[in-house]
């Protein structure tokens, strides 16, 4: 590993740990830093914490959850969005961009609007951005004109629009008193509900989708060579396509089925990553995600602590994300290439 | 009072050049805005669901449909024949030209509002009223403005001893329970947590009108001084520092799954049995819709914030509620259905 990546990898994965350290020590419920120590080794020693259930629950029932939760989102959309930004060769390429985000979304509110139960509602989320980019893939590719990447975007532009018009629709026919509120908040991204049964939903897409785009990380270098020098080298780009695309659809389907719509980390966190470790998929991938997570965990902890009630996360991503974009464009060292 | 808006100004000069007589027939709505009475009213189109079932207490017969079909778990409890009529939408802020051709189909002489009477539902009713041509009224859906909401629909309606007998209803309601309520001191106001969503994270804050009845009966809402006047979410955490005494829900699910998270389980109001279920069949006690289906849950939620000073049997107030508004009067085994929560 080069010095510059071993920085890099540093920088982030001390940023993870300060936002870790920072979100078990947060919250609106008052846990003291003695609290969090004598769990910690009441956790290592297998003996009682002797503290209070309510301090117990608060750290490992809701707090816990929810960093893990943070955590795994913010890695997968970090993730897929440097494997979307290499495949398409586009810096501007977030997640979402093949349609899963608006497929899970048009799968939630449709839960929500037929009253099923959260575990459905995430599951329809899930299914919803999964078909959706399949939808995307299969029209892509019975179009056999032009350069097959930019027919993937353009269909994946068309087809989010149209489920963009879709999830208007159902919140139009949404009661306007109780569904539509829980619409609006889900559509806004939240971690508030996050409980222990959540995560493993969650953690399963997000590491075998992980774990696929890392085993390719050397065909993605040379995929995001332009198309003819990649084929020269005996890539075979359609299948390898196939499976990038399948495997950040399917963390970025698990992350918003489990959090609701995040836009921002998936754009920015790939810059950041690159910024810190350069354009080898091999380093970028595993540095986008600790960043990721620690950039969301960060995000997540001000949503729930700066004030009682709670600040959806996509707000904050969108906030704090575009003037940080800006920010990147500007010095662009390091960047793209 | 609200501000004098300039259109009044200009329908209160107009009234000084009109001879009297000519606006004998004239009334105004819950916005102020003065309504000519329809000579004849035999069809009334309900904007929204605070209105379809404002109008239908008041005179079920004149209901042209329901904004949102009824489920058949409701139907029981609402008249044969009326609570089964078709679904024909709502005119939200948006009523395109095909959306108010469609009201015109429905050949209504009358199009009522209930909610708010804010600024755009003020223009939204003078513009289908001009573009139609149909006297459009707006009631004020807040609590207090009940009663008068249906002497105004009652007069609109040519059905003014009902609406009489309805308001009078709803202000003895308020006046009794406003009365015994005024003489509880603020200690021994339980602390209120409400819970919506099926994980109970959706609460209304302070102006919300999901929490009207809550504020009404004077509890003390924990989100109450929070920014903002609509749903909001919180997290558990933020409940657990709260430890409210009382939970109210209108979530079947939460309130089920309540006891069985430890963090929960540690809160005031799980620990002492204190979460409640509102009922709410045909319509919500508490919260939505919105309308005179709140009356009766004033009494159900003052009973359960202040069992001391509301000795009254529910079932009671609930059998004659739902005789008198509904006209259906429910068996016992409803009442035990209803009064469940579930449905």
């Amino acid at each position: 590993m080069s010095p510059s990546s071993l920085r890099g990898n540093a920088i982030a994965l001390g940023l993870l740990g300060v936002a870790v350290l920072l979100a078990f020590g947060l919250g609106r419920f008052p846990v003291g830093p003695a609290d969090l120590a004598r769990l910690v080794w009441a956790g290592l020693s297998g003996q009682p914490s002797g503290l209070s259930p309510q301090i117990e629950a608060v750290i490992w029932n809701i707090r816990g959850p929810r960093v893990v939760a943070a955590l795994l989102c913010g890695a997968a959309l970090a993730v897929a969005g440097t494997a979307f930004q290499g495949l398409f060769r586009n810096p501007l390429v977030s997640p979402d961009i093949l349609g899963a985000s608006s497929g899970a979304a048009l799968g939630a509110v449709v839960g929500i609007y037929f009253s099923l139960g959260l575990f459905a509602i995430q599951l329809a989320a899930f299914t919803g951005g999964l078909v959706a980019v399949g939808a995307v893939y299969a029209i892509g590719s019975t179009i056999r004109r032009g350069d097959p990447v930019l027919v993937l975007v353009l269909t994946g532009v068309v087809v989010g629009s149209l489920l963009g018009a879709g999830i208007g629709l159902v919140k139009y026919w949404a009661d306007p008193y109780n569904q539509l509120p829980a619409m609006t908040f889900w559509l806004l991204g939240s971690l508030a509900g996050t409980a222990k049964p959540d995560l493993a939903p969650l953690l399963g897409p997000v590491l075998l989708g992980t774990a696929v785009l890392v085993a390719l990380r050397w065909r993605m270098n040379v995929m995001s060579l332009p198309e003819e020098e990649a084929r020269a080298l005996g890539l075979n780009t359609g299948p390898l396509r196939i499976a990038i695309v399948t495997a950040a659809t399917l963390v970025t389907a698990a992350s918003v089925a489990a959090a609701g719509i995040i836009g921002w980390v998936g754009l920015v966190v790939p810059h950041l990553a690159r910024f810190l470790v350069g354009p080898d998929f091999g380093k970028l991938l595993p540095t986008a995600a600790l960043l990721g997570g620690g950039y969301l965990l960060i995000i997540d902890t001000l949503a729930r602590t700066a004030a009682p009630v709670e600040t959806p996360l996509g707000i904050l991503t969108a906030v704090i994300g575009t003037p940080f974009f800006i920010w990147l464009l500007a010095s662009a060292r390091g960047g793209w290439s | 009072m609200p501000h004098p808006d300039r259109r009044l100004v200009l329908a209160g000069l107009a009234t000084l050049a009109v001879p009297r007589g000519a606006w004998a027939a004239a009334i105004r709505d819950g916005a102020g805005r003065e309504i000519a009475i329809p000579a004849k009213v035999e069809r009334v189109f309900p904007a929204g669901p605070p209105a379809a079932i404002q109008l239908y207490t008041l005179a079920p017969d004149l209901l042209l449909g329901w904004p949102r079909a009824n489920r058949p778990e409701e139907l029981p409890f609402l008249l044969p024949g009326i609570g089964d009529k078709p679904e024909i939408g709502r005119i939200t802020g948006r009523g395109n030209s095909a959306n108010l051709e469609a009201v015109l189909t429905l050949k209504p002489d009358l199009i009522v509002d209930a909610g708010s009477t804010g600024r755009s539902y003020v223009e939204l009713a003078e513009r289908v009223q001009g573009q139609t041509g149909i006297p459009y009224a707006l009631l004020d859906g807040r609590f207090e403005a009940i009663p008068a909401s249906y002497r105004i629909l009652g007069q609109l309606t040519g059905r003014t001893e009902r609406a009489e007998t309805l308001a009078r209803w709803c202000e003895s309601a308020m006046t009794a329970i406003k009365g015994r309520i005024a003489t509880i001191p603020a200690e021994q106001r339980p602390s209120v947590y409400y819970a919506r969503g099926p994980r109970g994270l959706e609460t209304g804050l302070g102006g919300s009108i999901n929490v009207e009845t809550l504020s009404f009966l004077g509890a003390r809402n924990v989100a109450a001084d929070q920014p903002g006047n609509g749903l909001a979410q919180v997290s558990l955490e933020q409940v657990m520092a709260w430890d409210p005494e009382v939970i109210v829900t209108i979530d079947l699910g939460f309130a089920e799954s309540v006891r069985a998270d430890l963090a929960w389980s540690s809160i005031r109001a799980v620990k002492a049995g204190r979460v409640h279920l509102s009922p709410k069949l045909p319509f919500g006690w508490v919260d939505f819709p919105p309308s005179v289906n709140r009356m009766v849950g004033l009494w159900w939620l003052a009973k359960l914030l202040y069992p001391a000073q509301f000795p009254e049997d529910i079932r009671a107030i609930a059998r004659e509620f739902h005789t008198l508004f509904y006209q259906v009067t429910p068996s016992e085994a409803q009442l035990d259905l209803i009064l469940s929560g579930r449905g």
